[in-house]
């Protein structure tokens, strides 16, 4: 393990202030907050993240708490990917958000792993988690061997000639069609943003993953309530049931009229881009419309719309359309 | 400079010759940016562990110790096994507060005032499991010949415990799932996933 000094600061300002002192000029030296350490552990154990200090965040007051009430649910980013999992209300009413944590990691994991944490968790990309190859998200500049190289389980959507690699995570592509907010907190004060701004797309700048400043955590994830006609699932496919991360997967919400007629519709796919990806023409060719197998079909066809496959991972075309339509099946109750 | 670190860093010596791209520049990676990284390299603090319900002071001791090599190296608490180091095999599954979590991605400073349960604590309340006084589930594990080399084993119980108690051992398919963050090499699955129903029959039934 890379050596590092630890704190464990009480207060949100003694965070941000502990931080602010370990810059971030430093590169993959800078501070890093510290929560259930899942991944964190992984990237310091291949020095990957190589943090001078750690910043232990978990006393920090009111963060690990479940809030519900009529307008809103906030889960503190504290909170475990297991306690929110199984949550009475989340199960009711965000089973998006339950099963797409369900299907992630292992028990073990879940037990330790917070919401805040997940949502950052960095990709699985085999040159990303090899500190001694290149990676221009590693080290800017010094080359993407993925291209041309080791990508079947690379992105498809949303990547550049820089970098391809995927987005690994299931929580955050739920969130997507729950529509949440994160707030956040920093040294500049306090600020909410959709869920939808949180992931950058790799461009120019793949080292450059989230729209959060230097120093700023998630503090909490806000739901907006749900209202009847809307029901929701996740279904995730990859090479084994469980304990792995998806081929391809999505998230599916869709507010469904008494007769089937899609009144509105969000889909967001994971496994297959670089960011939680939201899929608007697929929602397009559902609203409106009567909800039966051949719609599924023909608007699933458009989830591959961009795609650029690379060398190893063409299949993820086809797999991701088949997995957009039985998702959709499978949450109209039609499979 | 123990075995240990002698091995990670030969190992790291070795792969970063093979890496022909590699050069001065890229591997400065590895190099603190500043003399100060030094100072914070040997922080150690000193601290008490709550383990199978004794209180264990340890002594000046790294931030950077994870709470499976505490067990292991400074408790000498052995029965808790070190597969892959990277929260992958569950070989380290231990409880925290009741709840199974993988020892290795533990920092061993951060678990002060938390009771933690490994394999040791398992059989008898004093926490000296003997080989007369097994907990139900290690008799099932031997039952049901639920193991061949044995190396995952004590992490296959810890989580087998958890599973059981947690209520997701009613099918096969549902510890099977429950189960998926432990590996066995030697393929018992089979036989693990027979001990760990047949310990949750009998203790819905009790």
């Amino acid at each position: 393990m890379i050596p590092f000094s630890y704190s464990k600061p009480q207060s949100l300002s003694q965070a941000v202030a502990s931080h602010a002192g370990h810059g971030s000029d430093r590169g993959s030296w800078a501070a890093d907050y510290f929560a259930g350490g899942t991944d964190m552990m992984q990237l310091m154990h291949d020095r990957v993240r190589n943090p001078e200090r750690i910043i232990d965040i978990t006393a920090l007051p009111g963060l690990d708490r479940i809030q519900v009430d009529e307008q809103s649910m906030h889960l503190g980013a504290l909170v475990r990917m297991s306690d929110a999992a199984c949550h009475p209300h989340v199960v009711k009413n965000y089973r998006v958000v339950a099963e797409a944590l369900l299907a992630s990691a292992s028990p073990q994991v879940r037990n330790l792993a917070t919401l805040g944490g997940n949502l950052l968790q960095r990709t699985r990309c085999g040159y990303f988690r090899d500190a001694v190859l290149p990676c221009n998200k590693r080290l800017p500049g010094s080359g993407c061997p993925a291209v041309g190289g080791q990508n079947a389980g690379l992105a498809i959507l949303g990547t550049s000639e820089h970098c391809i690699a995927t987005y690994a995570g299931d929580f955050a592509n739920a969130l997507l069609v729950v529509d949440a907010k994160l707030h956040i907190a920093g040294a500049a004060g306090t600020r909410t943003i959709p869920v939808s701004d949180l992931h950058r797309r790799p461009g120019q700048t793949p080292h450059l993953e989230t729209q959060l400043h230097p120093g700023e955590l998630i503090v909490a994830i806000e739901f907006p309530a749900t209202t009847g006609g809307w029901r929701s699932h996740y279904l995730k496919v990859r090479e084994r049931t469980s304990f792995a991360f998806a081929l391809a997967s999505v998230a599916v919400a869709l507010d469904l009229a008494a007769d089937g007629t899609v009144q509105d519709a969000r889909i967001a796919v994971g496994g297959v881009a670089t960011t939680p990806w939201r899929l608007p023409l697929v929602e397009q060719a559902l609203r409106g419309r009567k909800l039966d197998a051949e719609l599924c079909r023909k608007a699933a066809s458009l989830a591959a719309t961009g795609a650029v496959p690379q060398t190893q991972n063409a299949f993820k075309v086809p797999l991701l359309q088949r997995v957009v339509a039985r998702g959709l099946e499978e949450t109209g109750g039609l499979a | 400079m123990n075995r240990r670190n002698f091995l990670a860093t030969a190992l790291a010596a070795g792969s970063a010759m093979l890496t022909p791209e590699s050069s001065a520049g890229e591997m400065s990676h590895f190099e603190p940016p500043t003399a100060a990284r030094e100072a914070d390299a040997v922080q150690t603090m000193t601290f008490a562990l709550t383990i199978n319900g004794a209180e264990h002071q340890l002594p000046e001791t790294p931030v950077n110790t994870t709470l499976l090599d505490c067990l292991r190296d400074s408790l000498h608490l052995t029965g808790t096994k070190k597969g892959c180091g990277l929260g992958q095999c569950g070989a380290c599954t231990v409880l925290v507060d009741g709840r199974r979590v993988k020892s290795c991605l533990c920092l061993a400073v951060m678990q002060q005032g938390k009771q933690i349960t490994t394999i040791e604590g398992l059989g008898r309340p004093e926490g000296l499991g003997t080989p007369e006084e097994l907990h139900p589930l290690q008799a099932a594990f031997i039952e049901h010949d639920a193991f061949q080399c044995g190396y995952c084993t004590s992490g296959q119980i810890m989580s087998g415990v958890a599973c059981i108690h947690e209520g997701h051992a009613g099918s096969d398919d549902e510890v099977r799932e429950w189960m998926s963050g432990n590996l066995c090499r030697c393929g018992a699955y089979t036989n693990i996933v027979a001990a760990v129903r047949e310990v949750a029959r009998r203790s819905a039934s009790a």
